[in-house]
Order: C-alpha cells, then sequence, then structure tokens
C-alpha cells in the first residue's frame, strides 16, 4: 500500500501554491521567500565541479591585483601569473600569418588592401567561400564547415601517413567542447553500472571536473613520478581491476604530452596502453593538445591514431579511439579563439548518429575558431611569400619555450627540498616540494590542502600565482605545484629565485 | 558491438531533425547545379536558419572593422580606417591579457566589457540597477540556456524536471532541455489571437504536469520564435505574477529584443517589468535572461557571443554557479567584442555614426518592408494564413492542407509539413523550416521562412514561395 502511494503519481499532493506573505529573513535582514534555485534543489553534479585551474587561487590573485590598483602597500608591485597555461597573456607574439587572414576574414574590404600578402588573400577568399552569406557571421554546420574539415583531414594524413575521413572529423569549441561531448555519450548506467572514465593523475582538471558535472566515476591510475612521470601498463590494470568493483569502466584517457606533468609518452608506451584498451574493452581518448610542443632530446610525438594502424589490423579495426587537438597551445597559443576538433575512429554508425545529434544542440564552434583551424593545418608552403616568416616566427616560439622549460627544470632541482622531472613537452613544470610536519599541520589548522597552503602564502608573500598540486592529484603524502613556463624568460628567471626564496624562507619557518 | 552502444539513454531522446535533411538536401541541390544539372531555377535560396548573413544581410561596418583591428593590431595605423574604429579596437585590445584576442579572459568575460553589458541593460531598462556580478557572457545565448539548464535539470531522482515550454518554440532550447535529461511541460500559444501568451493556459500546462514531473522553471521568447508575437507591459506582468505564485524560475530569452516591426508594439524587458511590480515579486521572483549578437541588426551568429543576466539568484547558489561556468573555459573574445559595440555602440558625433546609423537604418526598412510584403502576398494566397508578424525574424503561416496531402505524407512517413517542404525545395530551390521542429498544435501544419534578408531576395523567396503553393494546391482539386 504504502509503496503504491509512493510512486502513484495522481496520489501525490500537487505542490502548495506560494504564499508570499511568507517571508523568510536572511542574514543582512532582506525579506524573500524560498527560492526556487536552492543548495538543495539545484542539479547535486554542479556541487561537485571544481576546476582549480580558475579556482580560489586564481580568485585571490585577482583580488590583490584590484588592491595593488587601488594603492594597497604589498611586498611586490605586481601579480606574476603562472597558473594557466595562456600563451599570449605571457607575452607570447601571435603569429602574423594567421592573424592577416583572420582579418582578411572579418573585413573582407582588406582585399583590396596591397599591404597584405596575395597568400593571406587567397587563402581568406577561399575561406569565406565556404562560409554562409559569404560571411564569417554565419552559422556552420554543428560538426563544422566541410572545407575545414577536409582540411584537417589532410593534415593527419600528412602527419600520420594514414588515410583520414573528414566525415570522422568533428570541429569544436576549443578542445574541452569536445572532450566533454564525447564524455556526454559515455556516461551511462547507474550504481554499479554506472560509467567509470580512467585519467591520470595527476589530469588535467577539466577531466575531473566534467566528470562531476557528468556524474561518472574518475577511474585514477597514476603516472610514475620515478620515471618521468611515464606511464605503466601493470598500474592501469591495478587501477582497472579496483575499479570493476564499483562501477563499470568504458573509457580510459591520456594526456600525450602531459598536462601538468610534461612528459611525452613513448612508443611502447603508446603500444602498451592500446593493447590494454583492446583486451579491456576500454573506448581511448587521446588528448594531444600539445603535439607540436615536444623540447627534450630524444623525445618525439607518436600519436596514438599512427601507433593504432601500425599495429597491424588487430587493434586498428577494433579499438575506438577519439583524439583532440586545439588551436590554443602548441606555436599558435590561441585560446581566446576556442579552435579544435576531434578524430573518431571505429565509431559505431549508430552511435555517431547520436553524436551529431548531440552536437547540434550546441549549434556550432565559433567560425573564426575554424578559420584559423583551418590555417593551422594548412600554413604557408614553401614557395608561398610569408612562409620565410612564418617558419621564423613559429621555430622562435617554439625555441623559448625549449628554452624556458630546461631552465625550469635546472633551477628548480638546485634548490633543497625541489625536484623537478625534465619537461619534455607541454607547457609545464611540475615539481615535487618537501613540506615541514608544521607547514602541514597549519594548513590543516586552516581547512586547506598543504601546497595550497603553500601556494597561497607565495601569492600573498611575492605575489606569485601557481596551482597546487592539490588541484591536479597526486599521491597521498606528496606534495607539488603547476607552473607555466609561458612568462619571458626574463620574467621567469624572476619568478624561480622568488619561488627559490620563498621556498627555502618557508621550509624554515615551519621546521 | 561498440562500446558506446550503451549512449547514455537520455540523448536518444534528443528529438532528430527532419530540418537537417532538408538542409542536407538543398546542399545537394546546389552541388548539382554547379555541376550544371538542369532544373527550373537557378539556385537554391535557404530561409530556413535564423542566419541573417546567410540571408544576404551585410555585416555592420564599424563591427567588422574593430573586430578586423583586434585581429591584426598592424591596422592601427591604417589611415584607411576611421579614429573611432582604432580607438574602440586600442581600448579593447588593452583590456585583453598581453593585448592579444589570443588569450583566455575571465569566467564571467573581459570585466571592462561585462561592465559595459550591465551599463547598457540599465539604459534599455530606464535605469534599473544592473550588476556585473549578475552577469556571464557566454559563446552566444545557447551555450548560457544549456548552462542555465544544467543548473537545475536533474535526470535522476524521484521526478524528472519540466521546463514549461511554449509550443511553437525556439527548437534548439527543447534539443538542449532533453540532453540534460529535463522533459518540456508545452503550453500552447493561441495562434488566432497572434501567438499570444495565455496563463489560464500556463495554469492548464501545469496543473497537468505535476504529479508527472518536478517544474521548476517556465521557458518564454520574446519577441517570440518563431511566431513573431510582442508580449505587452501586462503579458509580462501575468507571467510574472504566475511565476511567483506557481513557485517557478522564469527563463526569459529576448534575443530578438532589437527586431520589434510593429510601431505600435515596444520591447520591454522582464527585468523592468519584475523591478516596477515592487517586492515581494521583485526581489523574490528568481529571472534569468538572455541576448546575443546573432540576432537583431549585427546579425552575428558565427561569431558566438551572448550574455546571461541573473536576477535574485540565491546568494548560496552564486559561487556554484560561477564554477559551471568557468568549466566552458571562456567565451570567445570576438563575439566578446562584438558584444561590446552593441552595448556601447557609436555616437552622434562619432566618426562612424553616419554609416553606422544608416546601416542600422536600411536593415530596419527592409525588415519593415519584408513584413509588409509577407502580409500581402500571403494574405492573397488560399490555403494559406499567416498571424501579423509583430516583431522577431520570422514568419510562420499556417498551411491548410486538404485531408489527402495528410493522408500522402502519413503514407510517405513524413510530417505533412515536412512533405510540404521537400517539394517546395525540389521544384522552386526554395528551402523553408517545417512547423514541426517547433511544435505545433496537433493537426495544424507550419513552415517558417527567416525574413532577414535584402528586399529583393524576400521577393524572390515570396514569387517561389506563391507559384508552388498556388501550383500544389491546384493539383490537388
Amino acid at each position: 500500500m504504502f509503496i503504491l502511494r509512493l510512486w502513484s503519481a495522481s496520489a501525490r499532493p500537487s505542490k502548495p501554491r506560494l504564499d508570499i506573505s511568507t517571508r523568510k529573513m536572511t542574514e543582512n535582514g532582506v525579506l524573500h521567500p524560498e527560492r526556487v534555485l536552492t543548495l538543495d534543489t539545484m542539479n547535486p553534479n554542479v556541487k561537485r565541479v571544481e576546476y582549480a585551474v580558475r579556482g580560489p587561487i586564481v580568485q585571490r590573485a585577482v583580488q590583490i591585483e584590484k588592491e595593488l590598483k587601488e594603492g594597497v602597500k604589498k611586498p611586490f608591485t605586481e601579480v606574476l601569473r603562472a597558473n594557466i597555461g595562456d600563451c599570449h597573456a605571457m607575452g607570447q607574439r601571435p603569429i602574423t600569418f594567421l592573424r592577416q587572414v583572420l582579418a582578411l576574414c572579418a573585413y573582407p574590404e582588406l582585399l583590396e588592401d596591397n599591404k597584405f600578402p596575395e597568400d593571406a588573400k587567397s587563402r581568406a577568399r577561399r575561406f569565406l567561400a565556404a562560409c554562409g552569406g559569404g560571411s564569417i557571421g554565419a552559422y556552420s554546420m554543428s560538426q563544422g564547415i566541410e572545407l575545414v574539415r577536409q582540411d584537417v583531414a589532410r593534415y593527419i594524413e600528412r602527419r600520420d601517413g594514414i588515410p583520414s575521413n573528414p566525415d570522422n572529423i568533428y570541429l569544436s569549441s576549443g578542445a574541452s567542447d569536445a572532450i566533454t561531448t564525447m564524455l556526454k555519450l559515455l556516461i551511462s548506467g547507474e550504481g554499479a553500472s554506472r560509467t567509470g572514465v580512467m585519467i591520470s593523475k595527476p589530469q588535467y582538471p577539466l577531466y575531473s571536473a566534467a566528470l562531476a558535472d557528468l556524474g561518472g566515476v574518475q577511474i585514477n591510475y597514476y603516472l610514475d613520478e620515478a620515471k618521468n612521470w611515464s606511464l605503466d601498463a601493470s598500474e592501469l590494470r591495478r587501477s582497472l581491476a579496483e575499479a570493476k568493483k564499483h562501477c563499470t569502466p568504458r573509457a580510459i584517457c591520456v594526456i600525450n604530452p602531459g598536462n601538468p606533468t610534461g612528459q611525452v609518452q613513448s612508443r611502447q608506451c603508446i603500444e602498451d596502453v592500446i593493447r590494454f584498451a583492446a583486451e579491456e574493452n576500454l573506448f581511448l581518448m587521446a588528448d594531444e593538445v600539445y603535439q607540436d610542443n615536444i623540447y627534450a632530446e630524444g623525445c618525439e610525438f607518436n600519436s596514438f591514431k599512427k601507433v593504432l594502424f601500425e599495429m597491424g589490423p588487430k587493434y586498428s579495426n577494433k579499438v575506438e579511439l577519439a583524439s583532440f587537438h586545439s588551436t590554443s597551445k602548441c606555436y599558435m597559443g590561441e585560446c581566446g579563439f576556442r579552435g579544435g576538433y576531434m578524430e573518431l575512429i571505429n565509431l559505431d554508425p549508430d552511435v555517431k548518429v547520436q553524436l551529431t545529434k548531440l552536437v547540434s544542440v550546441r549549434l556550432c564552434p565559433p567560425v573564426t575558431g575554424q578559420a584559423l583551424l583551418d590555417l593551422v593545418v594548412n600554413p604557408p608552403q614553401p614557395d608561398e611569400p610569408s612562409y620565410p616568416t612564418f617558419k621564423k616566427e613559429r621555430a622562435a616560439v617554439l625555441a623559448a619555450l625549449a628554452d624556458k622549460a630546461k631552465m625550469a627544470e635546472e633551477i628548480f632541482n638546485k634548490v633543497p627540498g625541489i625536484s623537478c622531472n625534465t619537461v619534455q613537452g607541454a607547457m609545464y613544470a611540475f615539481p615535487r616540494i618537501e613540506l615541514p610536519q608544521k607547514a602541514i599541520e597549519a594548513a590543516k589548522e586552516k581547512g586547506q590542502a598543504p601546497d595550497m597552503f603553500y601556494c597561497m602564502s607565495l601569492l600573498e608573500e611575492k605575489g606569485i600565482c601557481l596551482v597546487p598540486g592539490s588541484g591536479f592529484g597526486q599521491r597521498e603524502g606528496t606534495f607539488h605545484f603547476r607552473m607555466t613556463i609561458l612568462p619571458p624568460t626574463e620574467t621567469l628567471k624572476v619568478v624561480l629565485q622568488k619561488i627559490e626564496e620563498f621556498h627555502l624562507k618557508f621550509t624554515e619557518q615551519y621546521s | 558491438m561498440s562500446l558506446l552502444r550503451d549512449v547514455s539513454p537520455r540523448l536518444w531522446s534528443i528529438s532528430s531533425s527532419e530540418q537537417v535533411a532538408l538542409a542536407k538536401r538543398a546542399a545537394q541541390i546546389t552541388t548539382e547545379l554547379q555541376q550544371g544539372v538542369k532544373k527550373p531555377y537557378k539556385n537554391v535560396i535557404d530561409v530556413s536558419w535564423g542566419d541573417p548573413h546567410r540571408g544576404g544581410l551585410k555585416p555592420l561596418t564599424f563591427v567588422r572593422q574593430v573586430v578586423a583591428t583586434c585581429l591584426y593590431p598592424s591596422l592601427l595605423n591604417s589611415e584607411a580606417l576611421p579614429v573611432d574604429v582604432q580607438q574602440r579596437a586600442k581600448s579593447l585590445l588593452g583590456e585583453c591579457d598581453g593585448g592579444s584576442v589570443g588569450s583566455y579572459t575571465s569566467t564571467r568575460g573581459i570585466p571592462k566589457i561585462v561592465q559595459s553589458v550591465s551599463e547598457f541593460i540599465s539604459r534599455r531598462d530606464g535605469g534599473v540597477q544592473s550588476s556585473p556580478e549578475n552577469i556571464f557572457i557566454t559563446s552566444g545565448s545557447q551555450r548560457s540556456l544549456m548552462m542555465v539548464l544544467e543548473l537545475f535539470v536533474q535526470s535522476e531522482g524521484f521526478l524528472q524536471t519540466g521546463v514549461l515550454t511554449p509550443v511553437p518554440s525556439y527548437p534548439y532550447f527543447n534539443k538542449a532541455l532533453s540532453a540534460l535529461g529535463g522533459t518540456m511541460v508545452p503550453y500552447h500559444l493561441c495562434e488566432e489571437q497572434g501567438w499570444k501568451l495565455k496563463v489560464d493556459e500556463l495554469r492548464r500546462a501545469l496543473h497537468v504536469a505535476r504529479g508527472h514531473c518536478n517544474p521548476m522553471a517556465l521557458y518564454v521568447i520574446n519577441p517570440g520564435n518563431p511566431t513573431g508575437h510582442v508580449q505587452n507591459r501586462k503579458s509580462i506582468e501575468d507571467v510574472i505574477r504566475f511565476a511567483a505564485e506557481e513557485k517557478l524560475f522564469l527563463l526569459a530569452d529576448e534575443v530578438y529584443q532589437d527586431s520589434v516591426h510593429d510601431p505600435s508594439c515596444e520591447f520591454v524587458s522582464y527585468k523592468k517589468v519584475l523591478f516596477e511590480m515592487g517586492p515581494p515579486y521583485s526581489n523574490s521572483v528568481e529571472l534569468a535572461s538572455f541576448n546575443s549578437i546573432s540576432k537583431g541588426y549585427f546579425g552575428e551568429s558565427g561569431l558566438r557571443g551572448g550574455y546571461v543576466e541573473f536576477v535574485n539568484l540565491d546568494p548560496t547558489v552564486v559561487g556554484y554557479v560561477y564554477n559551471l561556468f568557468s568549466l566552458d573555459t571562456n567565451s570567445a573574445i570576438l563575439g566578446q567584442i562584438t558584444l561590446d559595440i552593441m552595448a556601447h555602440p557609436p555616437q552622434p558625433g562619432d566618426p562612424s555614426y553616419p554609416t553606422f546609423s544608416e546601416e542600422i537604418r536600411s536593415i530596419k526598412d527592409t525588415l519593415a518592408s519584408n513584413v509588409h510584403r509577407v502580409h500581402d502576398v500571403l494574405g492573397d494566397l488560399p490555403g494559406i494564413s499567416s498571424q501579423p508578424i509583430k516583431g522577431g525574424m520570422f514568419a510562420f503561416p499556417q498551411l491548410h492542407l486538404p485531408p489527402c496531402v495528410v493522408q500522402e505524407a502519413k503514407e510517405a512517413g513524413m510530417k505533412p509539413d515536412v512533405l510540404y517542404s521537400s517539394l517546395l525545395l525540389e521544384e522552386t530551390g526554395l528551402c523553408v523550416g517545417a512547423g514541426c521542429e517547433h511544435g505545433q498544435k496537433e493537426g495544424t501544419h507550419h513552415i517558417r521562412l527567416c525574413i532577414a534578408t535584402p528586399e529583393e531576395n524576400m521577393e524572390e523567396v515570396l514569387n517561389r514561395l506563391s507559384t508552388f503553393h498556388l501550383s500544389f494546391m491546384s493539383r490537388l482539386s
């Protein structure tokens, strides 16, 4: 009887009409009746969303900058932001050719201006012809402009030596958009059948935040700090076995080159992951946004797709793979444009129909981001007028990053209590820090993770903004921070020096 | 068998789009024409999208000059560009980290632009206060609609979240709601009275829904899409009162606020009316209002710029809202820049003002003229009727299809208005939207045409439509 009552729609009393005369007094004396959207009624998944890169430490940094502007005295005159992978914010110059073409697309009257090179103009004309009404202001198809997808396919073929079908390419608003879309497709089930997704620890916190938001189960596999953050098949197996007890693992995410760790996985590692995914029936998500950011000698980027196909049909016909790329990193650093794509391999055709439907809900990616992507995969060729400048600018950006990667590693390793693995690629150093027991206790009292306490103190005392390792995940009892290698070399030297000074003082203060 | 066969079941519930099939066929026909295939027409005209630029309207010169200069700051020294363009671009670049539009921005948007938007809102609403703290700039209003829905839509739990949604509606809102696992609680707009929103109908819909789902919000579109209805102040007050009584979060989609064609109508924002109603409404009714650069005079759909303003959000929820929006990283900078121009356009005395105001006036005149032509032409056609288009960007006439057509469509496994639209496309090269995409009263059929197109094009559209319609109707007799 009770169960019938509970579930019977007609037996359920109708919601009482709001009696507007009943009022709740809040702390600051404002009268208002109970809200529709409250902590209790809101989507509980949203409450679990945290994104360390833009989290509390950044909010405090913004506050401090405000205070400095207002003339408040501090032990520093500016906040040095080394928290977010934002190249241009740190002074990296945009690539001339890219901006010329985009300007021509935005204001086609400039096509008459002889200050723009012919190759930039021809690319602009070609792109505009593919836009509705010849304007970058028109919506595009949800999957992305076909011309761009064709160009992306050709780029992938050149990179990997393996055919690529434009129909399997989905343009997106940055890689984050595509990653979230795939997770939406993957996450289903309840209880023990709830989707589990494997992601590295440490990881780029978009994954943990998206999984929290979508109610997926996060399955962590540790990267091996002692071996330059490499991936280990036995660790993958361990983590999977553990996870199977409480969820249904369906996917594995790998970030290569790694964020925050900067490691470039060896070909062997990539094969191991593919073999693992095949054996364990896991969808493979390869986040390859840093594929051009490779610095250390002996390291090279191998795309998951390429390795998959070179492993032969046993794997290449079976393993379902999504690989992601973006215009936010590499040598372009155009984060503000929100350009990116994913390529899907071996996706079930019926699922593809659902995917196409799903991406249509967000209408289309920004058309200027699509234009930018088209240029990245279709750069000036040696016989074109813009080539020399393009080549020079590109090389300069990558060389500077390589130098700074090395510098960061060297300087950190000289500081007692800080140790840093080689920054093989990507844009970050992720050194390990030794924290005295007293500091850990002080952090606990404040209700902060120890490395958050460290980073907050560093921000307050030196005006340097980093992201604590706890925001990315790390082995229990270890502490890290992530620093970008993006500030200009001279500024980076200052940052490194200040971190050193701070670390020595902090260690002494809490011993 | 793929792993993804276990795709989240609620994604299957997003309605498939026959419109997509029509659009694909339209693209195919264009290719055939390019390849020299003979047809009774030279080109495809596609008015199925709510896309002014695709429809042939031109971007505003000032907008594109500023955007181009921000993209390529070498243009700052160009003598070809007016001084105010250069000043604006310089000022905006100064607000971007590293002076580049390639940087990330704060979650909410570039602070100066958010400030600009709040001032715009305040001016628009006759001085009603607006705070940047309550505003988030996003990549198009669609993005903000999706995120706001995410705040309260739950697919798990005892009762599925319901949102009162108009019939007809903007289809991508419905899809976004389905994708999140929410359910539509449809309320019918009254076609015979110009697509009026009636509170009795809201009440009826809500009553039916209670017990089947947990209705938490009420979605209104003003001016209407696809209906073209513009709510008057009393209507808005009634809706607000209803939302307060029934404890519903109000979602006011106001992206067509700049598109009011009937001089006897005016756009007044939900926020303004809410505040003018005074307490208890003004400090209790929760409201999210949406605006965008994709419509109106700007038509910059591809640049992806829009914003949401929250009113009366519970303070304990605010932090979580911020976290959710920060997951989206930030909205495309060029969209933000365009939004700044929308919020703070050239003023009299500025060098660009004459051209800017002329271009706007020209678009206004074009739309007004198109509205008249649609009424005139459709008014003369038998078997088709159209409510007055007071605002918005579309005509949404009703097709009075004879039973034999309905039967034929059923046999073909198609909706009747899709059948009509498909034949229209094949025979005349005109691509319109089928009414079923938007929802409509059972047994009625409609098509949707975008009227944001140059007058000559509108004439050609109406020509093709009337030629086809007359031929179609005579075939049946």
